[in-house]
């Protein structure tokens, strides 16, 4: 065969087990990733300094990030890493990234996006106080420097990750000041049937609230979030909420970390020109893709949370079946029957994170309760109150009129933490359902890129 | 206006909802017509909303600066025209050259002493003078030529707020109407949206930006309009310190960058080569080689922009003409016919000059504006 030009972007689980599939084949695939080390989101790496064991690093997933990591390690030399590489857009089959302020070229004749997840985010007053952080960002802060964001603090948000991370806060010695989960518990149960086509993932997530509970740690569940408290100074001092009883609490802390599941990052694949579809059950849209992770540009495959969020194990199946569709597509021959057995271990993980979508819903009506005052863009300053003067002032109800009229997504990150719930107060002032809000395009660069990219070059 | 049971009828039915359309359904309303807007899909979306902003009657030809005070007038009193602020700033313009074009001085000295007998000012500086007033500048840059009164406004905002005083001064303005027919049937013109839906007015005005002539060529009128998208990118906030809009005076399109800061701190950079763009996609994409030359010229122009980083680009649809001046005024050939489209790159400043011209044209049968330089026909042919 003719020299494939085939290029990875992400090293996680995704990324991985996708370079592992092309490597096995006789391919000499690149692999592009942000971060200083591979291993993705989950697995991230501690950096090489840093000398805690695997056990204590990831609990539970050791093994799994240690057979990750194993497997990327067999990989050098025979894949072209380009780690501390940002790819900041796409053109005409060619990656352009940036490492530092170094300009790189990368083409490609395939193209594999496992560029994975954020947190996502609904906005709460207050939330704009220093002290309030991302789960994940809360996470990332324990994993990769090995310090908590405060001396107690308040998890609030839905989905496993609010459990894990508060687990894991308590675990290194954290005071965890409370767990504010705004899904009923209710949902759990009707959620069930979904939730038990991975019984042991099932499991441990039992385990993690009865360990919180077993700590003395308070949990709430079907709470309503009313305001993180504090003043532009001091930064966070406590979290008021409304219990499931409708009665007001408030919960002493000095950080609080923030989080609604997961979205996918899409924005490369939007300026690769991938077509995305509504998806009703999570209220997000997500890119087009066949089973097998073929998008609808030709030569551009999707794998990972950033296809669909599935999860980390279900990440490294779709990244092997990922490779074996685009080797398919370029003439190797695969084999029919790997291929259906990996695609009924994603089906039952999709059918895992239908159950999770259910029990801890993404909690839209929130959007329409936020008062006035509350900021829903941090970056750009955009509140509740300027979003709904656009809707109703100037008909702005299409996304990326709202934007352009607000400011709401223009900033830093572009909407990727804003974005969604921004639509969802645009459709409540609206009375529209919120896909026809529609979502906002992405544009490059997909993160900052300095002016002086490229100076060397010159 | 009287709408009947499949048709919409007023004086004045106009194409196109960018800032030309829609100014000029402004100032159709003010005298009195009955005007219907249509516009294929939102109000100044194309290049009247995803322009780079400058409101700059500097380095314009001469002939076309009585439009352009003309729009500058508008400009000025635009918060009590429209009602709404479109962040227009008069913060001034400065037009700078490159010591390798030494040539480009006497350009500015003739040009500012023509420009005087037609009411733009500039104040010419070099050397120190220069370095001490505008500090930002790169050592390349040689001499600038400064208008005080020009400056930058909000291009998402102006083609909509004018829309929407035109709304409330009487206007008809449908959006997600894409006119597919637009035809002479007797003493009227009906136009037929792709939906079926058909206005009718004795006065066609078509507004058509880069999409002009799929509808002009229905007369048997045509230019030769291309399209093109020039490259705009936008820094993340810093505090404001740079009042002026500056750009780069240069016969190189890839030398010919420009910057703006607005009041929130972010600066705003557009130029350099300018990208591909199609009519039928409606968006134009950033050419990735264009947003690095145009860093690497604007790290020339204004070094203290090395520090920031870029958190968004963009681009937009324009329609340009070879000899890059706008199709503006009656058509030669069909009566109560009028067109104002391909401008060429530059027409948000003078947009709200073209709506009240074409307004005053159509209402009065005649205008002080010359429109002699913008013939439908000079082209040949068609
Ligand atoms: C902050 C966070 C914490 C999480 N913690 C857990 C957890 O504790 N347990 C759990 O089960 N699940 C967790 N998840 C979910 C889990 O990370 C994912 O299911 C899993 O990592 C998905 O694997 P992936 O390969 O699809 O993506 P990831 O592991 O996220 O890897 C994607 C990689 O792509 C790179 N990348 C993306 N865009 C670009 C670009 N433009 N240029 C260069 N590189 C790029 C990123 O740097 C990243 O390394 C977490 C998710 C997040 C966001
Ligand atoms: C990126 C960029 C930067 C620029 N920078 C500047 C600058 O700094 N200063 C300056 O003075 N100028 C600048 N320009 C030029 C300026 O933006 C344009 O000349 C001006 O906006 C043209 O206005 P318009 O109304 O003619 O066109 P448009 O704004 O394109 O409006 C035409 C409208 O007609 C509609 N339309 C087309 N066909 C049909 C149909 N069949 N039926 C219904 N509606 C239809 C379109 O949808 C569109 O909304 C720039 C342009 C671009 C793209």
């Amino acid at each position: 065969m003719v020299e494939c030009r085939v290029v990875i972007v992400g090293a996680g689980p995704a990324g991985i087990r996708c370079a592992e599939t092309l490597v096995a084949a006789g391919l000499r695939p690149t692999v592009i990733d942000e971060g200083r080390r591979d291993g993705g989101q989950i697995y991230r790496r501690q950096p090489e300094n840093f000398t805690r064991s695997y056990d204590m690093l990831y609990g539970s997933e050791a093994r799994r990030a240690e057979a990750i990591h194993g497997g990327f390690d067999a990989l050098r030399g025979k894949i072209d890493y380009l780690p501390e590489t940002l790819v900041w857009n796409i053109a005409e089959r060619q990656l352009y990234a940036a490492a530092g302020t170094n300009q790189i070229m990368v083409p490609f004749d395939v193209l594999i996006l496992c560029s994975g997840a954020v947190d996502r985010l609904m906005p709460v007053k207050g939330w704009n106080l220093a002290g309030t952080f991302s789960l994940g960002g809360a996470q990332i802060a324990l994993k990769s420097q090995a310090c908590a964001i405060g001396k107690q603090v308040v998890f609030m948000g839905t989905g496993a990750l609010l459990y894990l991370v508060a687990a894991q806060y308590q675990k290194m010695g954290a005071h965890v000041a409370a767990v504010l989960d705004t899904s009923p518990w209710s949902l759990r149960l009707s959620a069930l049937p979904k939730l038990l086509a991975q019984p042991s993932v099932l499991w441990s997530g039992v385990k993690l609230d009865l360990t919180l509970r077993l700590a003395g740690v308070p949990v709430y569940n079907g709470i309503d979030p009313l305001e993180i408290e504090g003043t532009a100074d001091a930064g966070v001092q406590g979290v008021s909420f409304k219990d499931r009883n409708g009665e007001i609490r408030g919960v002493a802390c000095d950080a609080v970390a923030l989080g609604y599941h997961l979205r996918p990052e899409t924005q490369l694949a939007d300026l690769a020109r991938c077509a995305f579809t509504f998806d009703p059950g999570t209220r997000q849209w997500l890119l087009q893709s066949d089973p097998d992770g073929r998008s609808s540009v030709a030569g551009v495959y999707l794998a990972g949370d950033g296809a669909r969020i599935r999860g980390a194990r279900a990440a490294e199946a779709s990244g092997r079946l990922a490779a074996m569709a685009a080797l398919h597509d370029l003439g190797h021959p695969q084999s029919a029957e790997i291929m259906a057995g990996l695609r009924r271990t994603l089906a039952r993980w999709t059918r895992f994170a239908q159950g999770l979508a259910q029990a801890f819903p993404w909690p839209a009506q929130q959007a329409a309760r936020l008062s006035d005052d509350t900021v829903v863009c941090r970056c750009e300053a955009v509140t509740a109150a300027e979003l709904r003067r656009v809707v109703l002032e100037t008909d702005a109800i299409e996304a990326n009129r709202a934007k352009a009229f607000s400011r709401v997504g223009m900033g830093r990150c572009q909407g990727r933490y804003c974005g969604q719930a921004a639509a969802e107060v645009i459709a409540h002032a609206a009375h529209v359902p919120v896909e026809q809000v529609g979502r906002l395009r992405g544009q490059a660069p997909v993160k900052p890129l300095p002016v002086v990219i490229g100076e060397d070059a010159a | 206006m009287t709408t009947s049971a499949h048709e919409t009828v007023s004086d004045v039915v106009i194409v196109g909802g960018g800032i030309m359309g829609s100014s000029a359904a402004l100032f159709l309303t003010q005298r009195r017509r009955s005007v219907t807007l249509l516009e294929s899909a939102l109000i100044g979306q194309q290049a009247s909303g995803t322009n780079f902003g400058n409101v700059r009657r500097q380095g314009r030809p001469i002939v076309q600066l009585p439009l352009a005070n003309r729009a500058s007038a508008v400009w000025r009193r635009s918060k009590e025209l429209l009602g709404e602020d479109v962040e227009y700033l008069q913060s001034g313009h400065l037009r700078v050259c490159y010591r390798e074009r030494p040539e480009l001085v006497g350009n500015f000295e003739a040009y500012a002493e023509e420009a005087r007998h037609v009411g733009l000012d500039l104040e010419l500086f070099s050397g120190n003078t220069l370095r001490n007033r505008f500090p930002f500048l790169g050592p390349e840059v040689l001499a600038g030529s400064y208008s005080h009164l020009d400056g930058h406004a909000n291009p998402r905002l102006a083609a909509p707020a004018f829309a929407r005083a035109a709304k409330r001064a009487g206007a008809n303005v449908y959006e997600s109407t894409r006119i597919v027919i637009v035809e002479k049937a007797g003493d009227d013109f009906r136009v037929t949206s792709e939906d079926g839906r058909v206005f009718r007015a004795p006065v066609l005005l078509i507004t058509a930006g880069a999409w002009a002539h799929f509808l002009t060529a229905q007369f048997g009128e045509s230019a030769p309009l291309t399209c093109r998208g020039p490259t705009m990118s936008v820094t993340e906030p810093v505090p404001y310190s740079i009042r002026p809009a500056v750009g780069v005076a240069t016969p190189i399109e890839e030398e010919s960058v420009y910057f703006r800061q607005i009041l929130r701190g972010n600066i705003i950079i557009g130029g350099s080569t300018r990208g591909p763009a199609y009519t039928d996609e409606r968006r134009a994409s950033v050419q990735p080689p264009n947003t690095l030359s145009q860093l690497k010229q604007i790290r020339r122009l204004a070094p203290a922009l090395e520090q920031l980083r870029i958190i968004r680009v963009w681009s937009g649809v324009e329609g340009y003409l070879p000899d890059s001046l706008p199709v503006m005024g009656s058509s030669p050939r069909v009566s109560g016919l009028y067109y104002a489209f391909g401008f060429s790159g530059s027409g948000f400043q003078i947009g709200p000059g073209v709506g009240e011209t074409m307004a005053e044209l159509i209402d009065t049968g005649a205008t002080p504006i010359s429109l002699e330089p913008y013939r439908m026909n000079r082209f040949g042919g068609g």
